[in-house]
């Protein structure tokens, strides 16, 4: 039974990741996770300062549409 | 034997496919159903995924799962993300699907389905799918550049401007023939002009919501829009009722686009968290969920194809646009089949963000067979209306006249049965005054998918609801895709002119941003204004323009393929991406001369402005000029759209021309000359 729980919260998990970065942003947690392997030093982005460099990503210049 | 044994359920599934194609091929007279064009279109993409794309991925690529991605080189949380694979499938999938591939298929229903679907099907195993994931390979290896950058590594630096000035311009009618779809179906329609309107504050709304309100909760206000989305197109149907507001909300076209060339400056220099955004969260959930939930209808509704599978409209006098088979069907069906812009998405994000160099094959390849199958469900949703109700709706006025008595008229004698109560009640059914010359796609597609919803939800009462919901999905898209178009138009255009005067790059400043939006604008409102006073519809002119220019684009990103498997010293693979491109070539360039040289002004651009002239000098004046200023500004129109095509024709020559030279160069050297990022420490080899 937590078994198929476990598989479902994963699920779920995916299924936001995918639809979170169908609009450009990509997964927080890993980022926050990168940040204190990699660069401990460093103070990472606040969730919401995360969100409006990822914005300023997508809409900066540049980029494409689609057809 | 168990080697063979393997192959067995492929087999099973090749000859299913075989059989299902066979019979949608085969059909003459009687109706057939929609599930035979699935399970074929379903089938060819499962066995031509499993092996041609596994032959491209480990003969001509050999891709390496022990390669370190650019997302491994540069992880940096954001840009640089090693991701799961099928969440970036679904990322790519959400970026590449757009208006092209349910447009494209409808328009092209004129010759009847049979003809679309093959190229759709031919064209995206041999050309389309092999194009994105060559791209994606490509980019990849070298850091996840972008076209442009990747054509002036490998071709050299002239080549690599030509692309990008082509690329601009290709954006410029991409935008004004989106734009002129949604004119097209929002003319006379207060309901529909209300619904799609009321997604301006709606946003405004969601971006004032994320940005001050509740930072950051995406899923919930996209939720909430979802549900204000509804209520606006509820809200719209009492609008169309009323008899004070409905006034308000009919405009003609010239009206429409007037507010779609100021919606797009405004919208286009906002701060992006207040409109752009919001919008195309809302745009990129409702365009997957829509295509999700069109798949699950056709496959629960099964419905019958009602078109024949081949018209008399093979023949190039079709009333939708002009053009016999060979090469307008290739080019009016662009993404579906194969589209050049996929190639800009794939040097985008998607090539940073690739955990393993071998998921490239599921999203690259894989992505495209489901955007091909987009184009396939759109391609059934027009063919499961009545033929007559589709030609009322996608030919002209100046054939059909303007009432339903002259258009049953016309189209009855083209042997399509119908009668002018079947056109009023199909208008009445759908919630709109007049379905008559709604050309453009979105509309008719909207029909369709009205008729596969309602028969699941709400029955016919329900059709005016979906039809105007199908609008909504497709405006939604079309005009996020307009403003973002715009913008990042107005980058390119900041970064040409700075060459010539430095202040205006800086994309900072003010006035170098409101002047390249301006001129942004004024590029594709201009097209679009002619495409809205054209008597042929516009669509008609100028869809062929837009699919030259696209697949014009995919004809150069597979010459860029190309010269890096030369490079590569693959060029025995080569042909691999040289039949797709020649392919590509042969159609785009025979279709760009006919539309500058070809003798029926229909078709010709210069037949056209000849025909003008003469009339003009004889002092008679043509539809849809009323005075001969405005005969003056048709013949500059027309020589402007076949300066236009000629450029075109022109870019991809020039960009071929190099292409060979590089290509002949490789074969010279004798050793591989392309630059790729290292192979990494553990697994460097040398030379390969």
């Amino acid at each position: 039974m937590s078994g198929l729980k476990s598989n479902l919260s994963r699920f779920r998990g995916y299924f936001e990741q995918t639809a979170k970065l169908m609009i450009g942003v990509p997964d927080y947690d890993t980022y926050l996770e990168h940040m204190r392997t990699r660069h401990p030093d460093q103070p990472a982005m606040t969730y919401t300062e995360f969100l409006d460099n990822r914005l300023q990503a997508r809409y900066g210049a540049g980029k494409a549409g689609c057809c | 034997m168990p080697r063979i044994l393997n192959h067995a359920p492929w087999l099973i599934l090749a000859v299913l496919g075989a059989f299902a194609l066979g019979t949608v091929a085969l059909a003459r007279g009687e109706t057939i159903n929609a599930l035979w064009l699935v399970v074929a279109a379903v089938c060819t993409y499962l066995v031509s995924y499993r092996y041609y794309s596994l032959f491209i991925a480990t003969r001509v690529m050999r891709l390496d799962p022990a390669r370190p991605t650019p997302a491994m080189r540069h992880n940096d949380g954001l840009d640089y993300v090693p991701t799961n694979q099928y969440v970036l499938f679904g990322h790519h999938f959400a970026a590449i699907a757009g208006a092209g591939p349910l447009v494209g298929p409808v328009l092209a229903a004129q010759m009847g389905y049979l003809p679309g679907m093959l190229w759709i099907l031919a064209g995206v195993v041999v050309a389309g799918a092999v194009q994105d994931f060559m791209i994606l390979f490509v980019s990849m290896r070298r850091d996840g550049r972008s076209l442009g950058e990747l054509i002036k590594a490998e071709l050299g630096d002239i080549p690599g401007v030509i692309a990008l000035f082509g690329t601009f311009m290709i954006m410029v009618i991409i935008l004004a023939v989106l734009a002129l779809v949604v004119v097209k179906a929002l003319t006379n329609s207060p309901w529909g002009f209300f619904t799609v309107a009321a997604t301006v504050p709606i946003a405004l709304f969601m971006g004032v919501y994320m940005r001050f309100l509740r930072p950051g909760r995406i899923g919930e206000i996209s939720i909430i829009g979802f549900f204000l989305l509804i209520a606006a197109i509820l809200l719209g149907g009492q609008v169309a009722q009323s008899e004070t507001l409905a006034p308000m909300f009919t405009l003609t076209g010239v009206q429409i686009t007037w507010i779609l060339i100021g919606y797009g400056f405004v919208a286009s220099v906002l701060p992006v968290w207040l409109l752009l955004a919001p919008r195309d969260y809302l745009s990129t959930f409702l365009k997957v969920g829509t295509i999700v939930m069109l798949a699950l209808c056709i496959l629960l509704v099964a419905p019958p194809m009602k078109m024949p599978s081949i018209t008399r409209f093979v023949d190039g006098t079709g009333p939708v646009w002009s053009g016999s088979l060979f090469p307008f069907l290739f080019i009016t069906i662009a993404c579906g089949a194969v589209s050049g812009f996929h190639a800009l998405i794939s040097s985008g994000t998607t090539p940073k963000m690739v955990e393993n160099e071998v998921h490239t094959r599921f999203i690259g390849y894989g992505g495209m067979l489901t955007e091909s199958f987009v184009a396939i469900m759109a391609l059934v949703a027009a063919s499961c209306i009545e033929p007559g109700i589709y030609f009322a709706m996608n030919s002209p006025p100046a054939v059909l006249g303007t009432t339903a008595e002259s258009a049953a008229q016309v189209i009855n004698n083209w042997g399509f049965v119908i009668t002018p109560e079947m056109i009023t009640q199909t208008a009445q059914d759908v919630g709109e005054v007049s379905i008559l010359s709604r050309a453009g796609g979105a509309p008719t597609l909207a029909v369709g998918m009205a008729q596969i919803f309602s028969e699941l939800f709400g029955g016919k009462a329900m059709m005016a609801f979906w039809y105007h919901f199908a609008i909504l999905f497709e405006a939604l898209f079309i005009l996020t895709a307009v403003d973002a178009g715009t913008r990042a138009g107005r980058f390119m255009l900041q970064d040409l002119l700075g060459v010539f005067f430095k202040p205006l790059q800086r994309t900072a400043s003010w006035a170098g941003n409101l002047i390249a939006t301006g001129l942004c604008v004024a590029a594709w409102g201009y097209i679009l204004y002619q495409g809205v006073v054209d008597p042929l519809g516009g669509i008609n002119t100028f869809w062929p323009l837009f699919g030259i220019s696209n697949q014009m684009l995919a004809g150069i990103a597979l010459i860029l393929a190309t010269v890096v498997l030369f490079r590569m010293k693959r060029e025995r693979y080569a042909w691999v991406t040289m039949v797709p491109a020649a392919w590509l070539l042969i159609c785009t360039l025979t279709a760009g001369v006919q539309k500058v040289f070809h003798s029926n002004p229909a078709i010709g651009f210069l037949a056209h402005a000849e025909r003008f002239s003469t009339a003009a000098n004889e002092g008679r004046l043509l539809a849809p000029a009323t005075s001969m200023d405005q005969m003056r500004q048709v013949i500059f129109n027309d020589y402007l759209d076949a300066a236009l095509a000629s450029l075109f024709v022109m870019v991809v020559l020039a960009v071929l021309v190099f292409g060979i030279l590089s290509c002949l160069k490789a074969l010279r050297s004798d050793r591989p000359t392309t630059r790729e990022i290292p192979t990494g420490g553990a697994t460097a080899r040398a030379g390969d």
